[in-house]
């Protein structure tokens, strides 16, 4: 009779995964394509990582000291928004729009409106836009090997026709773009790593990058070459498993993440394919961030025992 | 305070039309691409303000009730017309700058809801006085505005570049930016706890106006202060009755007192 019955109110376990953890191992999961990007262009990549990483742990800091809040830099969200942010830009840009960036990110998009689970759409994106319509000259040059040239999906926008020596280039990542999105490989080891961990289902990414590539098929003239090319040539792939995944800003409901993934699937094509620009995964995602409350209303499932009625 | 500078005050500080009112934001977001702009703006409207807030009090005991808001639109649309005529004549490069928002003037809500919560009941002097406070105040907002969208967004203050070209964050100038320059305002003028309406320091009313309907001239703050009185009268009434309920229960004590003695 020495085990006494322990009588407490639920829950009963307790996980150990902590914001910390998970925030942890998404930056593990990046550290793959980080470390191509400054592999293919340099210290500069590398510096422009460090200032967004920098810049958005220090307008957290800064922004909750001076209103008195709890100092939640411990947790690591502004180091992944900094890094998904430094990830998103151009190798070359002048070291200040980046910091400007993370300033925007943390303090209009993150903390005015509440703080880590309380903004309405991912703050390393929504910055993103913002310096994209701000600095479109500087934000949309891009390099490769110190010679400019133009991405493959504005090759591909201008008419030019990819071949699989061209689709296995963007493979690997030989080609002009972001610091982050270039190589698909890297990606994908991240991506997996990310998948095995549980930190993300498959639901949301699965969705996205099957619906979009059956819509660049049926839109896109029927060629496969050109679904491949528009799969890997792009900041899709980092945007389907790193940015569309983000926790506050997806559904939370099953059936809610296959809708945002079709819709994030539909939007990017739309915008490839019959939009101005060349890319247009960052404004997709923004886009669906705003439905996401609309999507988890309409999917959420039934309670246990009242299954078949209308609640 | 004399009754015309207190108006000024009013519509200039206290209730200032676009950032304590929240009145006129399609010209205050569209027009404030640059200092200039916003105050040929808030200037032009001031003009407009303060003729038809004159017209509208000088004519308000002549308009009958049930047409009055057609009335005020002859009004305020011929005023727009003069307006815009001149314009067209002396500063054609502001015309073209402020382009199809001259015209819908003639719908810019302060206009009408000064007509209607201010000139339509009070003289035509404190109502011209009360569109001059109005449009002052919402010039002046409009020049903030657009001041601080021209200096980040093209670099330059009043036309004048004063940052190189490869520092202005051209969001600033699109309409985006007007969103975030206002929000920012707005958001000073309150952390500033600038003398506002919407600002009552300390044990204020539990109103949402604010209560303070002494000075208040809109429709509902006057439902308020009606209901107001209402209750203070009510609650008065009811400590008289208490009052002279008691004095009775003590006079018939003490007459039964008395009787006992008595026996």
């Amino acid at each position: 009779m020495n085990k006494l019955l322990n009588v407490s109110s639920s829950p009963h376990t307790r996980s150990d995964v902590t914001t910390r953890n998970l925030m942890f191992d998404v930056v593990i999961a990046m550290i793959p394509t980080s470390l191509y990007g400054i592999w293919q262009f340099g210290v500069s990549a590398l510096l422009i990582l460090i200032v967004t990483v920098l810049s958005c742990v220090l307008s957290e800091y800064v922004y909750e000291k001076a209103l008195h809040k709890p100092i939640t830099i411990g947790d690591m969200s502004a180091v992944v928004t900094g890094m998904i942010l430094g990830l998103n830009m151009p190798p070359t840009i002048p070291l200040w729009i980046p910091a400007l960036g993370g300033v925007f990110a943390i303090i209009v998009v993150k903390q005015l409106y509440g703080g880590l689970g309380q903004n309405f759409m991912n703050p390393a994106l929504a910055a993103r836009c913002f310096l994209l319509i701000s600095f479109a000259n500087k934000m949309s040059s891009f390099t490769l090997d110190g010679v400019t040239g133009a991405t493959p999906l504005a090759l591909m926008k201008s008419g030019t026709v990819m071949g699989p020596n061209e689709i296995s280039a963007m493979f690997v990542g030989r080609i002009p773009g972001t610091i982050g999105e270039v190589s698909t490989i890297a990606l994908l080891i991240g991506a997996a790593y990310l998948l095995y961990k549980k930190v993300i289902s498959i639901r949301i990414p699965g969705a996205y990058i099957v619906t979009f590539a059956i819509f660049v098929f049926i839109f896109g003239g029927m060629d496969l070459n050109k679904v491949l090319a528009h799969l890997c040539g792009g900041g899709l792939i980092f945007g389907a498993f790193f940015m569309a995944t983000d926790y506050v800003t997806s559904p939370i409901t099953p059936n809610g993440q296959i809708v945002f993934g079709v819709l994030l699937g539909v939007l990017t094509g739309l915008f490839r394919l019959f939009g101005g620009s060349a890319e247009g995964v960052s404004y997709a995602i923004i886009i669906s961030n705003l439905f996401v409350p609309l999507i988890e209303r309409f999917t959420l499932p039934a309670a246990f025992g009242k299954e078949g009625k209308k609640a | 305070m004399n009754k015309c500078a207190e108006r000024l005050y009013n519509g200039i500080i206290k209730e200032n039309p676009t950032f304590v009112l929240m009145l006129g934001m399609c010209p205050t977001l569209a027009t404030t691409t640059s200092a200039i702009n916003g105050l040929g703006m808030g200037l032009t409207t001031t003009a407009v303000l303060i003729f038809s807030n004159l017209i509208i009090s000088a004519l308000r005991n002549i308009i009958p009730d049930r047409v009055r808001i057609p009335a005020y639109i002859v009004i305020v649309a011929s005023l727009v017309t003069i307006v815009q005529l001149l314009l067209q004549a002396y500063i054609p490069t502001l015309n073209d700058a402020l382009g199809i928002f001259i015209p819908l003037i003639v719908v810019n809500c302060i206009i009408l809801g000064r007509a209607e919560a201010y000139a339509a009941k009070n003289g035509p002097v404190e109502s011209a006085f009360d569109g001059i406070g109005m449009g002052l105040g919402f010039a002046l907002a409009l020049t903030c505005i657009g001041l601080v969208r021209e200096i980040l967004g093209s670099g330059s203050v009043f036309g004048i570049g004063i940052i190189p070209d490869d520092f202005h964050i051209s969001i600033f100038g699109l309409a985006p930016g007007a969103f975030f320059v206002l929000a920012g305002l707005t958001a000073l003028q309150n952390k500033f706890k600038m003398p506002s309406a919407t600002n009552v320091e300390g044990n204020g009313s539990v109103l949402a106006c604010g209560g303070d309907c002494m000075n208040c001239s809109g429709s509902a703050c006057m439902a308020n202060h009606a209901t107001l009185e209402t209750r203070r009268l009510q609650a008065e009434e009811d400590a008289l009755k208490a009052k002279q309920a008691m004095l009775a229960k003590k006079q018939a004590e003490l007459s039964a007192k008395l009787d006992k003695k008595d026996e």
